[in-house]
């Protein structure tokens, strides 16, 4: 009998473990013993990096997009449809458009979702660098906008990319000195919890760099409301600030099919943070943004627990316990500004580290974005 | 043991700080005012952060309760 390994959604994590398992089960497929399905709602591969870039005018959307079927090795089916129902009982998925599928085994690897809808106002009123549309919206905002109050304000947490905050703030920063028009502009950054960032050491390194720069802070900012009219924006702790560029990190969710099918909450997976699996139900992974391991949101994340999940997967398709563990390995490039950048690499056991930032270090980060396209086909 | 009865429990043990306070402020963004959240935590920096958080927001730190292996703090939203 021919085993069903269904991995959904093409994204960073989607589509490296599917060229990850074409190279390691190639034998096997070439047999017809085993299929691989990578199921996606759209043609192309979409690398979300690109966005923070879009805005200052230094990439187009464009960059960030390419076709599956380039990227995917062929020993993979590829299917362009949008799963619609995950029922793990009868494993079995359904789809919007075409038949159902049965599955041995089953990966989640469908993303994250923007909720900006969750705090009201916040989609007319603010500006985001998380999307499409967004990053081609707020440049053309960027670009008008002379002087006045540019306000920053990270939502909810989870979120994808947790450094991306620092990065659009330090880089907005250094763009408008580069342009002779920082006096004219106030840059306040506003964040949930009572420091800059989620992880204590990433914070203790932001925090000096923010007050030096004099980019404004605001600690234990929960947005409540936007008032786009009055161009105001209003924290759960009642603080409200003034804006005349509001730029957020909308709340996250994963896809709501997750929430129906019994996984976890609101859209992400309950998983064993070592092995993936899912808790809730048999022969079920989650990797990525979906999988709800505590770890950033990262494309980083998602490659690592890639290469697990395959490990795992061939192992188990060859009868043999799976041993392969995810150690919650992430690394992050952190721009600094036009021209530096910095690095961490931490995991569930080390904290991070920051390196000083340099120009090397932004080199790093923008030559990786090249060579992304040969992480997504498995090759780097 | 107090005998306050909690609207919803939010149960965050097991996640990394700061995932309990955030998933505490989730639950009051979502409830009506004068529900209370009991948040079960077993992550140290919650015992700091939650009071707070609490304090900042305006909502009452009614009870902090100690159990075995977690921290349940009952907050009121105001
Ligand atoms: C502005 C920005 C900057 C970032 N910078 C970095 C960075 O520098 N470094 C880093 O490591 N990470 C970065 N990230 C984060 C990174 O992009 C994500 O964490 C990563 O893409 C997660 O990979 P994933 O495979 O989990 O999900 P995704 O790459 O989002 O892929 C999910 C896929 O699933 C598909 N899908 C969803 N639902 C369904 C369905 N029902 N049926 C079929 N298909 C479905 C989606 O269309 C999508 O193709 C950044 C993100 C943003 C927004």
């Amino acid at each position: 009998m021919t085993e069903r390994v269904v991995i959904v959604g093409g994204g960073t994590g989607g589509s490296v473990l599917a060229n990850d398992l074409a190279d390691r089960l190639e034998s096997k497929l070439d047999a017809g013993d085993v299929e691989v399905t990578l199921v996606n709602d759209g043609p192309d591969h979409v690398y979300k990096p690109v966005w923070l870039y879009v805005p200052f005018g230094q990439r187009e959307t464009a960059d960030g997009r390419r076709r599956l079927d380039e990227l995917v090795d062929d020993a993979v089916d590829l299917r362009i449809d949008r799963v619609t129902d995950i029922d793990t009982e009868a494993e079995q998925l359904g789809f919007s458009d075409g038949p159902t599928m049965g599955y041995d085994h089953l990966v989640l690897a469908t993303g994250s979702t923007l909720r900006p809808e969750r705090v009201p106002g916040l989609a007319e009123g603010g500006y985001n660098y998380y999307s499409e549309s967004g990053a081609t919206d707020l440049r053309e905002e960027l670009l008008e906008f002379t002087e006045g109050e540019l306000v920053l304000s990270v939502v909810g947490t989870p979120h994808m990319c947790p450094a991306a905050p620092l990065e659009f703030v330090f880089m907005a920063d250094d763009w408008f000195r580069q342009r002779g028009l920082r006096e004219d502009v106030d840059i306040t950054y506003t964040y949930p919890i009572q420091r800059v960032h989620g992880n204590p050491h990433i914070a203790e390194w932001a925090r000096p760099i923010m007050d030096e720069r004099g980019i404004e802070v605001e600690t234990f900012f929960n947005a409540e409301s936007v008032d786009p009219e009055a161009e105001t924006i209003t924290s759960m702790e009642g603080t409200e600030l003034d804006y005349d560029l509001l730029v957020s990190i909308p709340p996250h969710g994963g896809i709501d099919l997750i929430e129906e099918a019994g996984l976890g909450d609101d859209g992400w997976v309950d998983v064993n943070k070592h092995t993936l699996e899912a808790e809730a139900a048999e022969n079920v992974y989650a990797l990525g943004d979906t999988a709800a391991t505590g770890v950033p949101n990262a494309g980083s994340v998602a490659h690592y627990q890639a290469g697990v999940v395959g490990r795992r997967l061939a192992s188990e398709i060859r009868g043999r316990p799976a041993t392969a563990t995810y150690d919650g390995k992430t690394l992050c490039f952190i721009e600094t500004g036009m021209d530096a950048a910095s690095y961490v690499e931490f995991d569930y056991e080390n904290p991070p580290a920051p390196a000083p930032p340099s120009r090397k270090l932004h080199w790093s980060k923008l030559a990786y974005n090249e060579s992304y396209w040969l992480t997504a086909r498995g090759l780097l | 043991m107090t005998d306050i009865e909690p609207d919803k429990t939010v149960d965050a043990r097991g996640a990394a700080c700061p995932g309990p306070l955030m998933d505490l402020i989730g639950a009051i963004r979502g409830a009506d005012s004068g529900a209370v959240i009991r948040l079960l935590s077993d992550n140290e920096q919650s015992r700091t952060d939650v009071p707070e958080w609490a304090e900042e927001a305006g909502n009452e730190l009614l009870a902090v309760e100690e159990g075995d292996d977690h921290t349940a703090f009952y907050v009121e939203k105001a």
